[in-house]
């Protein structure tokens, strides 16, 4: 009997250590390759900044035979410069700020409090999230442009917030959940206020899902480029992709010049994303899953 | 026991009563915003679709002109061609995109070696602002220093200037696409694949089901509401889709690679006929409440 199943048994055995090591080559090269795919467009463009435009002709791929640092030169003494990067980076702050407070008590409403229409509001709310941000664009312009905010970073923030709300709130209201609705009564028995609740109990206890909330908000306002493009006329007032954007006319065919400003672009986001990619992840992904 | 029932049902009315006014204040803001930026300029782009309107006074009767901006947008053959080529978004997003990061989730879904490096390199594209995607193709795509074309001369070819052909400029778009988004449904297929109960595995394994049938017979069934999902997302965004248009072709050449938006942008907005980029947004509008209404209730009834 056991001398009969022994042989099956090895079969098996055999079978499965066969299998995995041609199995593990053939996922690392169908991984090398896609990971290829995405990181030569990459690696070449920040390669391509240091190279003349004759070299990147003769040699795309390869290190640049004389490192040509100039380039990052032109992009800092190109007027506007720094002034494109602080304005992306304070609407993308204010952007964040705005949205925290106003996102958040709210979500605090739907997830704590009881009370007439609650459902009907949040369904209101929730409208946003498959509502198409570019369908609106126009009549948000006329909007923003009768509101007096045409050419101003406030007619950037105040609809990124609008259209950020819904999946704030949604993602907020989660989270705020899971603070058990006992420890909500017992301070309410306590004699302490709902603000009191919210500000001293449910947020201390949120503050992973509000990192998470900030920094997509962050990204998604630092690479938002149709809004700014509608709303904004003034160089003074750009934000950084609409300076990219008016770089590359700047220089139409300059490749290396141009290839700079990408580098300088998306260096930063690179570096934050592998910082926070724990919280990026978990919010963009999240976001979309429990929608 | 009277004393804390009391108390209990004290702090209930409290509830109630409290709850009721700090609820206004605390959603007023929110639900204020959301209304005057999104909800009422919808509504007056609506209205605005039926008049010739270039957006400087507001309309006058004499302006209003009926159906003539939809009937005029259903002839213009630019915008045709960006139906049919938001048509090929939607189709190179469901039959490579969506597959791609779904074979990718397979591969580093699990503990396995490097799965967590790979992931993070599939997943970055999704952060980087799409202006700078757009570039980074451009140059890629470039008749002259890109890549695609400098490699086609290594091997005795012609020059390959993509984006500069009217036909074939959208094709660069879905590469740049495919490699911008492929990563973030990826990461969706792999939340999902999470929460697959091991057990099935397991048992799928003793039956004798080897990596192909186990991926096939248990993983994508588990993850079926998460794949329902990316697709409604992946249509949705392809139907809004126009950041990286711009700094591939700006719609060009020849109009050839518009899309519903970038039409929108630049035949609206571009040339001041508010009344007519209404209308685009009002028909893409409408095509997305459609599929979005559709599919939620046909396909993703049980989700």
């Amino acid at each position: 009997m056991t001398d009969q199943a022994l042989p099956a048994v090895r079969t098996i055995e055999a079978k499965v250590h066969f299998a995995n090591p041609i199995g593990s080559l053939v996922r690392l090269l169908v991984l090398f390759t896609i990971a290829g795919f995405v990181i030569i467009p990459l690696l070449s463009t920040a390669l391509g900044a240091l190279k003349t435009k004759g070299e990147l002709r003769t040699n795309p791929f390869g290190l640049p035979t004389q490192w040509l640092w100039s380039n990052y030169a032109g992009v800092l003494t190109t007027p506007h410069v720094w002034e494109m990067l602080g304005n992306s980076f304070s609407v993308g702050i204010v952007t964040v700020l705005i949205t925290l407070a106003v996102a958040a008590p709210a979500a605090f409403a739907f997830a704590h409090l009881k009370f007439f229409g609650e459902q009907l509001l949040f369904n209101y709310l929730l409208l946003g999230l498959t509502f198409p941000f570019a369908t609106a664009i126009l009549p948000l312009f006329l909007q923003i442009r009768d509101l007096g905010l045409l050419d101003t970073h406030w007619g950037i923030i105040l609809p990124q917030v609008a259209f950020g709300l819904a999946s704030s709130v949604l993602l907020m209201r989660n989270a705020f959940r899971h603070v058990p609705a006992e420890l909500v009564e017992a301070a309410l028995i306590d004699g302490a206020s709902y603000a009191r609740i919210f500000w001293s109990i449910v947020l201390p206890l949120s503050l992973p899902i509000l990192s998470t909330v900030a920094i997509v908000t962050f990204v998604n306002s630092w690479n938002n480029y149709l809004l700014p493009l509608v709303v904004l006329n003034s160089a003074s007032q750009y934000t950084w992709p609409l300076g990219l954007m008016q770089f590359q006319g700047l220089y139409s065919t300059d490749w290396p010049q141009i290839l700079t400003y990408v580098t300088v672009t998306i260096m930063p986001a690179i570096i934050v994303f592998l910082l926070a990619q724990r919280y990026i992840v978990a919010g963009l992904t999240a976001g979309a899953v429990k929608a | 026991m009277a004393a804390i029932a009391q108390r209990l049902s004290f702090s209930a009315s409290l509830r109630n009563q409290r709850g009721w006014k700090t609820a206004l204040i605390f959603a007023a803001p929110a639900i204020l915003l959301f209304t005057l930026f999104i909800v009422v300029p919808i509504f007056n782009a609506a209205g605005a679709s039926f008049y010739n309107w270039n957006g400087l006074r507001a309309p006058t009767a004499d302006k209003f002109i009926g159906f003539n901006n939809f009937l005029q947008l259903l002839g213009n053959k630019t915008f045709q061609r960006a139906l049919f080529n938001t048509g090929l978004l939607i189709g190179a997003s469901l039959f490579i995109q969506l597959p791609l990061g779904l074979a990718m989730a397979a591969l580093v879904g699990g503990r396995r070696w490097g799965s967590v490096a790979f992931r993070m390199i599939f997943f970055l594209p999704f952060i980087l602002a799409e202006i700078a995607t757009g570039l980074i193709f451009h140059y890629i795509f470039d008749g002259d220093v890109g890549i695609i074309s400098v490699v086609s001369q290594w091997f005795g070819g012609p020059p390959i200037a993509l984006l500069a052909d009217p036909n074939l400029a959208i094709i660069g778009i879905l590469v740049a696409a495919t490699w911008k988004y492929f990563g973030f449904h990826m990461m969706l297929y792999i939340a999902g694949m999470q929460a697959i109960d091991r057990s099935l595995y397991e048992a799928a394994e003793i039956d004798g089901a080897n990596a192909w049938e186990r991926f096939i017979y248990v993983t994508v069934p588990g993850i079926a509401s998460t794949i329902r999902l990316s697709v409604f997302f992946a249509i949705l965004g392809c139907l809004q889709f126009f950041d990286l248009v711009v700094p591939l072709t700006g719609g060009g050449p020849l109009n050839g690679s518009h899309t519903i938006v970038s039409f929108l942008y630049y035949f609206g907005i571009g040339r001041m006929r508010i009344g007519f980029g209404d209308a685009v947004g009002v028909v893409l509008f409408v095509i997305c409440v459609v599929v979005a209404i559709g599919y939620r209730r046909w396909v993703m009834r049980n989700d």
